[in-house]
């Protein structure tokens, strides 16, 4: 029998018993769909976390200022400035794996320039904070080692500040007010888009410390030499919970802080958060795979069970064809086509609603979804292939049978 | 196969059941059976007779356990079960006792369904099935399913569907079992006329009157076969 007419066979059979045909399709359906979904949603997942580590920047610890909880009022880290110039200084000194230290302090001011004004939260850099944080000079020149000792009332802005306050102008050596106190834009940081959290990172401003301590936080009181936080940059990844307790150390000896008494100071590991969400999310994806995969094969169950049910209602109708010349190989290839055109008919349209669910789940619940082609041919290839596995044996068990039983059975 | 080539010849044709045990069975103890071609023979014999036996060896659907069977010059001791079905399809048409037409398709589609197994292109099939509608007088029958027909026009329907082939053998099973005797006579009055064409025709029944219809009758009785009615003499 050719394969055209195999497959005319197949579909009028199928057709004859459509409501039958559609419900075994439907695990295959949900199988596809969800595994579809899963793996997007969980890839979507992970691309957002990769996105959020780049603009992190990788390999950092970040020390602030004040205990997450002290005497009982949690004041928020970086509450109160406890720590100082030189806590970064003899963290570059003496730990050797620390690559880049970079302390600074930050406030929220009015930015204005011209009519345009902007609210935004300043900081106040040292030099390696740039490289901590990845971010690179888009235009200009950026902050000079000299700006940052003789404390020059130059800025840094990013690209959601450059847009607000100078639109089409060019920001280069134009002068802004933060606050009331007059800056010369010298840079323009390379755009970083959206943040792993979904904060904008470009809505930034920077100014050298000592600059933003002697003009911008005089009002606040701060003593002179605190900053709020330093954050550091180590070579090795390895080496990241090291240096996170040869800081504490390092810090509870130089603020004198006792055996068993509060940390005046918190060390945050990002990277290692990052790592763990990385890690949970794999796990998740896995999970959710896995589950996608289990109701893949119960569908392919389905579709066995009922082309077992099927070659035994047509018993006779095996006989009879046997009898008029279908050999075996006909036989078999009549049912496996059977069996794969429900697995692959509810391939195709799990894979459709797949897509549509994925892209669903991306709109209104506002999740990462990222649609691999990949996934979704190997979806549809796995429904096939499903069909194939499942409608073996009862494809077999009808061409194996005698024609003479066959055509004699009752029913 | 040349004209001379008997359709069907078998030497000592055996077939046991449940062979060395106490429950064995010679359903065709030492058969020798010559048809030609153009022949219409009745095979006759009770229940138990081995008849049954002795169609589905001749009709391929089995290997005798011993003797030899050529049909249409075709040894069948050495096929295998792809093999036999490709010698059904080519030499063999059946028409069975319960008629055994596909419910859900209707009488043009029944007759052209093995002519898919021979890869027939699909407008040749519908010709040719039609042909063989009209032949057996149903030709606007063509789409009624079995359902909407008479007991004796589904039995030529799958008369029809016998012929549909071309085979050099029509093997019938009881065709008139199942029919009261007026179609009874109208589906004999097919055979002869089929007969008539030049037709191998092995028609197995239980029923004297049927059988008269044939040129020579031959019977069963415990696995042997004798030539002629008055073996059935012995049997009643």
């Amino acid at each position: 029998m050719t394969w055209n007419d195999t497959l005319r066979t197949a579909v009028f059979a199928l057709r004859g018993n459509w409501m039958r045909s559609t419900l075994t399709s439907l695990g295959v359906i949900i199988g596809i769909a969800a595994v579809i979904v899963m793996v997007s949603v969980g890839q979507g997942t992970q691309a957002e976390i990769d996105k959020m580590v780049s603009g992190l920047g990788a390999n950092r610890l970040d020390i602030s200022s004040g205990a997450p909880n002290t005497g009982g009022i949690r004041g928020g880290a970086g509450s109160q400035a406890t720590l100082t110039d030189g806590d970064a200084l003899a963290i570059r000194e003496q730990i050797p794996e620390v690559q880049y230290v970079a302390a600074g302090t930050r406030g929220n001011a009015q930015i204005v320039y011209a009519e345009n004004n902007w609210s935004t939260n300043w900081q106040g850099v040292q030099p390696d904070f740039f490289e901590i944080n990845g971010w690179k000079i888009g235009a200009g020149t950026g902050l000079e080692p000299g700006d940052y000792t003789s404390a020059a009332k130059v800025v840094v802005i990013g690209e959601t500040i450059r847009r607000e306050l100078f639109g089409e102008e060019d920001p280069l050596g134009q002068s802004l007010r933060i606050g009331k106190v007059p800056f010369r834009v010298v840079g323009v940081l390379a755009p970083k888009g959206q943040g792993g959290f979904g904060q904008d990172q470009d809505d930034v401003i920077m100014v050298p410390l000592e600059t933003a301590r002697r003009r911008l936080t005089g009002a606040s009181g701060a003593p002179p030499g605190t900053v709020r936080q330093i954050a550091l940059g180590v070579t090795r990844s390895e080496d990241l919970s090291f240096v996170q307790e040869e800081v504490e150390a390092l810090l509870r000896e130089r603020h004198k802080i006792a055996a068993g008494a509060e940390d005046d100071f918190s060390v945050r590991n990002i990277s290692e958060i990052v790592a763990t969400r990385t890690q949970t999310t794999r796990i998740m994806s896995l999970l959710l795979g896995a589950v996608a995969g289990i109701s893949l094969i119960v569908g392919g169950i389905g579709i066995m069970n009922i082309m077992l049910v099927s070659v035994t209602e047509r018993i006779r109708e095996i006989g009879l064809r046997m009898a008029v010349g279908a050999g075996p190989r006909d036989i078999q290839r009549q049912f496996l086509t059977e069996a794969m055109l429900i697995s692959f008919g509810g391939g195709i349209i799990g894979t459709l609603i797949g897509i549509a669910g994925a892209l669903l789940a991306g709109k209104l619940g506002s999740l990462p979804v990222l649609l691999d082609w990949h996934v979704v041919a190997l979806a549809a290839g796995c429904s096939v292939a499903t069909g194939l596995f499942f409608g073996f044996y009862p494809a077999r068990k009808a061409a194996q049978l005698d024609p003479i039983e066959a055509l004699r059975h009752q029913g | 196969m040349t004209d001379a080539t008997p359709i069907i010849q078998t030497e000592d044709l055996r077939k046991v059941y449940s062979p060395g045990t106490q429950a064995e069975v010679k359903a065709l103890d030492g058969v020798n059976l010559r048809i030609d071609r153009g022949e219409f023979v009745a095979i006759m014999g009770a229940s138990g007779s081995g008849k049954s036996t002795l169609m589905n060896v001749i009709g391929c659907l089995d290997r005798p356990s011993g003797g030899r069977y050529l049909c249409d010059g075709v040894d069948v001791a050495s096929l295998d079960a792809e093999s036999l079905a490709r010698l059904r399809l080519e030499k063999i048409g059946f028409v069975f006792q319960g008629f055994n037409l596909l419910s859900r398709m209707d009488a043009l589609h029944n007759v052209m369904m093995p002519l898919g197994y021979s890869n027939t292109p699909l407008a040749e099939r519908t010709e040719r099935a039609r042909a063989a509608l009209e032949a057996v007088g149903l030709g606007e029958r063509a789409h009624h399913r079995p359902g909407e027909m008479s007991g004796g026009q589904q039995q030529r329907v799958s008369i029809a569907r016998a012929l549909i082939n071309q085979p050099a053998l029509v093997l019938a099973d009881e065709p008139t079992g199942a029919l009261d005797t007026r179609t009874s006579a109208e589906v004999m009055k097919l055979f002869e006329k089929l007969k008539a064409q030049g037709q191998t025709i092995v028609l197995i029944t239980h029923e004297a009157d049927v059988a008269h219809h044939a040129d020579r009758i031959c019977v069963m009785r415990d696995g042997k076969l004798y030539e002629g009615e008055h073996g059935l003499g012995a049997v009643a």
